[in-house]
């Protein structure tokens, strides 16, 4: 059978509904991050998989490469927040963390 | 085509079974190790779909810049006692709604994918690199995004430097 967009799309589909479960069940903030990258990695795979069977048109790629750039700057930020909860808390539970500061 | 056949399940039983790894395994180290295998994997379907630059990009990105961060990351917030860098995951009864939701999530995006008829262009085109209609894309129509994202890049970094330093 020849490969698709449906092919990709699926692939695509359960890398997304992985990154929703890691999401929803861990606890260690660092993980939470990691099934956020797997959402974002599934959504640019559709956006190449349709700039490719869409007749290979450019925009795909340009919004694939500012979702990289967004993706960057958000882990960055992401981690220097998890490290003040770390000091903190001395520990990075989403679930035990309710207040902004000390 | 067989063997295009052949190399795109592969990658995507790299995708599928390291993002697993990711999600499931007890270890944090093993789960950011399995993320390197899930990007490669991405990489791989890039080039598959004629995106080089992208793939390109996702291997210096995610690889070499994203994926640093983390394993520093799980380093910096970890007692280094001699005690197992666990991840906890939370009781039975939330992972059951958890995994019952991201099956039906799942499931329902598979089959509205399978059954939607989406407008696909029939010719094939051929193209050797994109590379030189991104830069021109970049640099005509998207410049004032481009800068955007360039400008807004600059500060998260900042902004993330200021953050993290100890007082």
């Amino acid at each position: 059978m020849e490969i698709g967009l449906n092919h990709y799309l699926i692939v695509s589909a359960l890398l997304f509904s992985l990154g929703v479960f890691g999401i929803v069940t861990r606890k260690n903030a660092i993980l939470v991050l990691m099934g956020l990258e797997l959402i974002l990695n599934s959504a640019n795979l559709n956006f190449i998989a349709f700039a490719k069977f869409g007749g290979l048109n450019i925009e795909g790629h340009i919004a694939v490469l500012f979702v990289i750039v967004l993706a960057a700057a958000e882990v960055a930020v992401a981690l220097a927040i998890i490290l003040n909860i770390y000091q903190n808390y001395h520990h990075i539970d989403v679930d035990e963390i309710n207040k902004m500061k000390e | 085509m067989v063997l295009f056949e052949f190399v795109f399940y592969m990658f995507a039983v790299v995708v599928i079974v390291s993002a697993m790894g990711v999600v499931f395994s007890k270890k944090m180290m093993y789960s950011a190790f399995s993320l390197l295998f899930t990007f490669f994997g991405m990489a791989g379907l890039y080039v598959l779909l004629n995106a080089d630059f992208v793939a390109v990009t996702q291997i210096m990105v995610y690889v070499g810049g994203i994926l640093v961060l983390i394993v520093f990351g799980v380093m910096l917030t970890t007692k280094i006692t001699g005690v197992e860098v666990k991840s906890g995951m939370i009781g039975k009864f939330q992972l059951t709604v958890g995994a019952i939701v991201a099956t039906c999530v799942a499931i329902f995006l598979s089959v509205m994918y399978m059954n939607v008829d989406w407008m696909t262009s029939k010719m094939n085109i051929e193209v050797s690199s994109t590379t030189g209609f991104i830069g021109f894309g970049l640099f005509t129509e998207y410049l004032l995004a481009f800068f955007v994202a360039a400008i807004l890049l600059l500060i998260a970094f900042i902004g993330a430097a200021k953050i993290a330093r100890r007082k």
